[in-house]
């Protein structure tokens, strides 16, 4: 199988979380498209890791999980926080500071 | 079949366990880095086992040591010789060691100092329930409002792991600088961004504004950060390595060695050119250029002001120095691509940032649009690609780092019933009822106007010049019409401060601890001395300007 064709689901899947993060309304939401975003790296890495016949790729691949990984506890910590105080994760309704 | 051959079917005999080379790691070059992180990582374990009530001692105390002892390695270290002559890779090519680093983690951890002594800062808020408090909430989990919140105000609380998160922050920056690698870069940016979206949540007073800052900051940098690591795995695509030297050997066509594969991706200049774009995009995030900077006004505004002065000082020299390493080292052999884009972006951002600032009502959103407007200035230097662009941006950055801090120490002085008045209107006549804070802040105001005889004049001189030695003309003659542009609304308002009636109900200043006091007399300070003697500084930056590859 031809690894170019994860390299076009990986950009697929990146484009289809970046469209999420710009029309989606709920934080929740709009944060799992970014995690999905950071996945389609992952796939990336590792299909380009098997191209080039390295590891490195493969590597990088568990640092993005780590870091993900601790961008999910300080992201929900964050959207959690918000949503007790005004009872909505609507990214829409956080328009305090709107000039 | 003898017993032994019988034997080598079953099993194969293992490498000897001394043909794994242990990784080099040379640990007294990396001191500063590696200070700080255990300094953080000691905070934690202060939050964990020392009573309430001695805690914020113990952070204070822990934070100050560790970041004047890593100012003191990376000062050891530059008298060493590494800023000069020996600058060169550490880490197995993971961290470099060389000029532009150390000048930057220098400048990084003063700022961070500094920082740390105004998030220290317990007078400026009346005392709740006979406890001083500082501008962090008293327990973030609390519900602003709540019962839960009064009782954690009754009983005293504060938010004493702003100081560890502080310093993993400052950790993370000192390292993105130096960052040799694509995954280093990529680790560091977020080591030093998830502490600073959870200190923007912390704010005592506004806290929904807060918290709102906080998920803005963090959607929109994680977003960016989703962009940068993609642009990294095209880089990788492309070269087959993350490595920054041989990145640039294959932009330039010098590697040696080229396998099938490479061969083959090498010829692929999109996975260049959109890689390349979108990490120099996740850094453009960063410093706040104009396309990426929706975020920069409603985080500064939203965040605890102590912090929103670390952010504005601390990140914009880190992810600056990132910017430079990745454009002068990785792809200077790109620079017929990038450079116009670049002359695009700091066009946009000089003229943008200097202009949205004159509408502005709030301070904190002004001063948010003033530094948009200087990172603009900023990226005019790093355009010039010559060795003066290096030095000069290194010089601004260092001058303007202790302004923005200084500037923000002050806006926490002024303060009415509802904490700080932020609103300009509320400033009108400030000089006339404390001339000293007034003063002081005029003072800043022209440093940012790059009004002659301060910091922000030598900073803006050098860049300027560098830009035009670069042959980027108009673009010095764009930026000396937003400077004028910018000027404007510093100096007005100066006239709001000292020539307006001040009103009854107007805001009181505080009379700070020591603590604040001695940052805005360093930011003082220093202004005046970059700006009447700057060329002692402007050596020190040019010697350091060199970077290794």
């Amino acid at each position: 199988m031809n690894p170019v064709y994860y390299l076009y689901l990986a950009a697929l899947l990146f484009t289809i979380g970046a469209t999420g993060v710009l029309i989606r309304r709920n934080a929740i939401v709009v944060f799992m498209c970014v995690e999905l975003m950071l996945n389609a790296c992952n796939l990336a890495f590792v299909a380009f890791s098997r191209l080039h016949g390295n590891l490195d790729g493969q590597i990088i691949a568990f640092f993005t999980m780590v870091v993900a990984a601790a961008e999910v506890v300080v992201g929900l910590a964050i959207i959690v926080s918000l949503f007790r105080s005004r009872h909505s994760a609507s990214v829409d309704d956080a328009s305090l500071m709107k000039l | 079949m003898s017993p032994t051959a019988v034997h080598s079917l079953w099993t194969t005999a293992a490498d000897p366990i001394s043909k794994i080379d242990a990784p080099k790691i040379e640990y007294g070059q990396l001191s500063p880095t590696l200070i700080v992180i255990s300094a953080a990582i000691v905070g934690v374990l202060v939050e964990a086992f020392v009573p309430r009530r001695s805690r914020y001692y113990a952070q204070v105390f822990v934070s100050v040591v560790a970041l004047a002892a890593a100012f003191a390695a990376v000062v050891g270290l530059a008298a060493g010789g590494y800023a000069t002559t020996k600058g060169h890779i550490a880490a197995m090519g993971a961290v470099a060691v060389d000029g532009p680093a150390l000048f930057l983690q220098g400048v990084i951890l003063l700022t961070g100092l500094v920082a740390v002594f105004t998030f220290a800062e317990r007078r400026l808020d009346p005392e709740a329930h006979g406890n001083r408090v500082d501008s962090f909430a008293a327990q973030a989990a609390s519900v602003p409002g709540s019962d839960s919140e009064r009782a954690a105000v009754k009983a005293g609380f504060t938010t004493t792991e702003v100081f560890p998160l502080a310093l993993f922050a400052i950790g993370g920056m000192l390292v993105f600088p130096a960052a040799n690698d694509l995954l280093t870069l990529f680790v560091a940016l977020e080591v030093f961004s998830l502490p600073l979206y959870l200190l923007c949540a912390l704010a005592r007073r506004k806290r929904i504004m807060s918290q709102e800052a906080a998920v803005k900051y963090f959607l929109l940098g994680a977003f960016a950060s989703a962009f940068t690591l993609f642009g990294i795995a095209l880089l990788y695509g492309y070269a087959g390595s993350v490595s920054y030297a041989t990145i640039a050997q294959v932009v330039d066509g010098s590697v040696r060695t080229v396998d099938p594969a490479l061969a083959n991706t090498m010829g692929n200049d999109a996975l260049l050119l959109i890689g390349g774009a979108m990490v120099v995009m996740g850094l453009l995030f960063k410093v706040g250029a104009v396309p990426f900077h929706m975020w920069t006004p409603d985080v500064y505004q939203g965040a605890p002001t102590p912090v929103t002065g670390f952010m504005a000082a601390a990140t914009k020299v880190a992810a600056f120095g990132a910017l430079l390493r990745l454009l002068y080292v990785v792809l200077p052999g790109l620079r017929w691509d990038w450079r116009p884009v670049m002359w695009a972006v700091a066009i946009v951002t000089m003229l943008g940032g200097a202009i949205v600032a004159i509408t502005q009502t709030d301070i904190k959103r002004l001063l948010a649009y003033s530094s948009i407007a200087h990172a603009g200035f900023i990226l005019a230097g790093v355009i010039a690609m010559n060795p003066d662009g290096i030095s000069s941006v290194l010089f601004y950055l260092a001058a303007y780092s202790f302004v923005t801090l200084g500037a923000f120490a002050v806006v926490t002085l002024v303060r009415d019933a509802g904490g700080e008045a932020t609103h300009l209107s509320k400033w009108a006549g400030l000089g006339r009822r404390s001339p000293l804070v007034a003063a002081v802040f005029a003072v800043f105001l022209l440093a940012f106007a790059g009004i002659p005889l301060t910091s922000g004049f030598a900073g803006k001189f050098a860049v300027f010049k560098a830009a035009a030695e670069g042959g980027a003309t108009p673009l010095v003659v764009i930026g000396v019409i937003s400077s004028a542009i910018a000027a404007f609304f510093y100096i007005r308002v100066i006239v709001l401060m000292f020539f307006s009636e001040p009103r009854p109900e107007g805001p009181t200043v505080a009379v700070p601890s020591p603590l604040t006091s001695t940052a805005i007399a360093l930011g003082v300070a220093v202004t005046l001395v970059l700006g009447l003697a700057p060329q002692y500084f402007l050596d020190l930056a040019g010697q350091a300007g060199v970077f290794v590859r």
